[in-house]
């Protein structure tokens, strides 16, 4: 599938949500659903900066695809992360550092994309671009 | 209840337009009073009123306009002496709020009169303004800084406080109230004991002016500063209380225009106080505004809000303590309304996040005081502040709302 594709089938899911509550408790359960990280990853060089919670990011490179792998204290940061890697993860780092991730607006999920919160949307992205960044540069 | 007889909550709340809208289809909850108040329609109408009538630099000018501009402004100063109990115009300065009024004392007093070796006091509720412009001090000047340890409840250890007490110590800075916890300290005891070796003392108001009434002179205080916008007043204006002949004492602050009597190339002469630490074209629309909003709360009674403010507290910690799981972090028995708490196995985010789903604002996060946030190992809590424009009401609704958040987080 590819990441416009992923982005449009998230964007259907989305639709059958009638209020906020659904739509949060749905984020909940990809946040609980995501594999995490082992605590020996949980480092400070794969930490992002710029989120109120901690959130550790892991990435590497398989047969010309990127995996991305996260892990965050915060529940629905948990789920949002788990979004972008269903999303981005296990593509060329080539197609990651062009996508356009427009399913994070058509989901109402964009005031978390806005620096006030903090909770480190925009941040999440930018680190997996800059990865992706990173790895076109060094193939 | 016999609130409604203390205040009439419903006329307060008409006169700030901003609580009356929807937040995510529900009726704003504000409980973020801690990092700023909201403004009442006269503070609003009394900038509007200066821009469309009455703006002039001040000082100098000669015409009617810099005339009216000037009597209002020194007129606020007036407005802060009164409020604050001191005994001349001279010793207030106007600064940008509490934080420049800190640095404004760590980069001249500090300067001029604390050397290698000499020892500094702070405690473990301070703000990191609070903190890193004397570990900037410290650095440059090679001074040491001694922290007042925090007990379980949330309040200094005074007895500890002696022991770091000692003829080295030549200034001691504390909050009057934790941002954090809502801990009210023992001011005037830490400035007797302070003085008793000799060391000034700073106190940082920001959290205190809304709540409580201060008064300098009895305090004996040296130094204290605050905010304009904690106290239903604009942002980026506040001012510094200092006593005249240490002002006097003291190096300007920022090299300009008001600060001086006569520039040469030579030599420049500066201008007396208060105007020697007023640098430059003040922020006078806002310090009119700050007169205004003092008055805001003194006509309504400043004993009164206290009082309500307190049952606001008291409420919220009994309705806050059936929550399963939670914790109120700060448990002093002197408070202010202050609730901060964190609930077991829920990070703090997400806790704002879907509070703020339901309308409810409340701060979350280190509350810029990560020093106090370790000493009880936390990363974070969630803190509802209170205002006198808040209600029962709304303390139920955040209560439904954290159980809400509970149950979907489960």
């Amino acid at each position: 599938m590819t990441i416009n594709e992923t982005q449009d089938e998230i964007i259907e899911e989305f639709a059958l949500f009638d209020d906020w509550a659904d739509k949060y408790e749905y984020i909940i359960d990809l946040g609980k659903k995501l594999k995490g990280l082992p605590e020996e990853q949980k480092t400070e060089d794969n930490i992002i900066k710029g989120c109120q919670s901690r959130v550790w990011l892991n990435a590497k490179l398989e047969n010309g695809k990127l995996i991305f792998e996260a892990d965050s204290e915060a529940v629905i940061v948990k789920g949002l992360v788990n979004m972008l890697i269903r999303v981005l993860s296990a593509h060329t780092p080539q197609e990651i550092a062009q996508a356009d991730l427009y399913f994070i607006d058509r989901i109402g999920m964009s005031q978390h994309l806005a620096q006030t919160r903090s909770n480190g949307l925009a941040s999440m992205v930018k680190q997996m671009k800059n990865y992706a960044i990173a790895y076109q540069l060094k193939a | 209840m016999i609130l409604t007889d203390t205040l009439d909550i419903q006329k307060i709340r008409a006169d700030f337009p901003i609580l009356d809208q929807e937040i995510n289809g529900r009726k704003l909850v504000y409980f973020d009073n801690a990092a700023t108040t909201q403004k009442p329609q006269q503070v609003i109408d009394v900038i509007t009123h200066y821009y469309q009538h009455d703006n002039a630099n001040i000082h100098r000018g000669i015409h009617t306009l810099a005339e009216r501009a000037t009597r209002d402004f020194e007129a606020s100063r007036e407005a802060i002496r009164a409020f604050l109990g001191a005994s001349s115009i001279e010793e207030i300065i106007f600064t940008s709020g509490t934080t420049q009024g800190i640095n404004l004392v760590a980069s001249t007093f500090g300067r001029k009169f604390i050397q290698a070796g000499d020892e500094i006091i702070i405690s473990g509720l301070e703000h990191h303004s609070n903190i890193v412009p004397w570990q900037m001090l410290c650095e440059e000047k090679g001074c040491i800084l001694k922290v007042i340890p925090v007990n379980d409840l949330g309040e200094l250890d005074l007895e500890a406080y002696q022991q770091l007490l000692s003829e080295k110590v030549k200034l001691v800075s504390v909050n009057h109230v934790s941002n954090s916890l809502g801990t009210i300290n023992p001011v005037a005891e830490i400035i007797r004991l302070a003085h008793g070796v000799g060391a000034k003392v700073l106190i940082d108001g920001a959290q205190a002016t809304s709540h409580l009434n201060i008064d300098v002179q009895a305090l004996d205080v040296d130094f204290y500063v605050f905010s304009a916008h904690k106290l239903y007043g604009p942002t980026g204006i506040g001012a510094l209380y200092g006593k005249k002949a240490l002002l006097e004492a003291m190096p300007p602050y920022m090299g300009g225009g008001e600060m001086i009597k006569e520039v040469s190339f030579e030599k420049t002469t500066y201008n007396d106080l208060p105007y020697k630490f007023e640098a430059g074209t003040p922020n006078i629309a806002d310090v009119v505004a700050m007169k205004t909003a003092l008055e805001y709360t003194q006509n309504i009674g400043r004993e009164r809000i206290a009082a309500y403010e307190d049952e606001l507290l008291q409420y919220a910690t009994a309705q806050l303590s059936t929550i399963e799981g939670l914790r109120i972090v700060g448990q002093a028995a002197q408070k202010v309304s202050v609730v901060s708490f964190v609930i077991e196995g829920i990070h703090h985010q997400d806790i704002g996040v879907l509070l703020d789903n339901q309308g409810i604002a409340v701060r979350t996060g280190h509350h810029c005081t990560q020093p106090l946030m370790k000493r009880f190992g936390l990363l974070g809590t969630s803190r509802a502040s209170f205002a006198m424009y808040n209600t029962l009401e709304e303390i139920d609704r955040l209560v439904a709302g954290l159980q809400r958040v509970k149950k979907m987080l489960s």
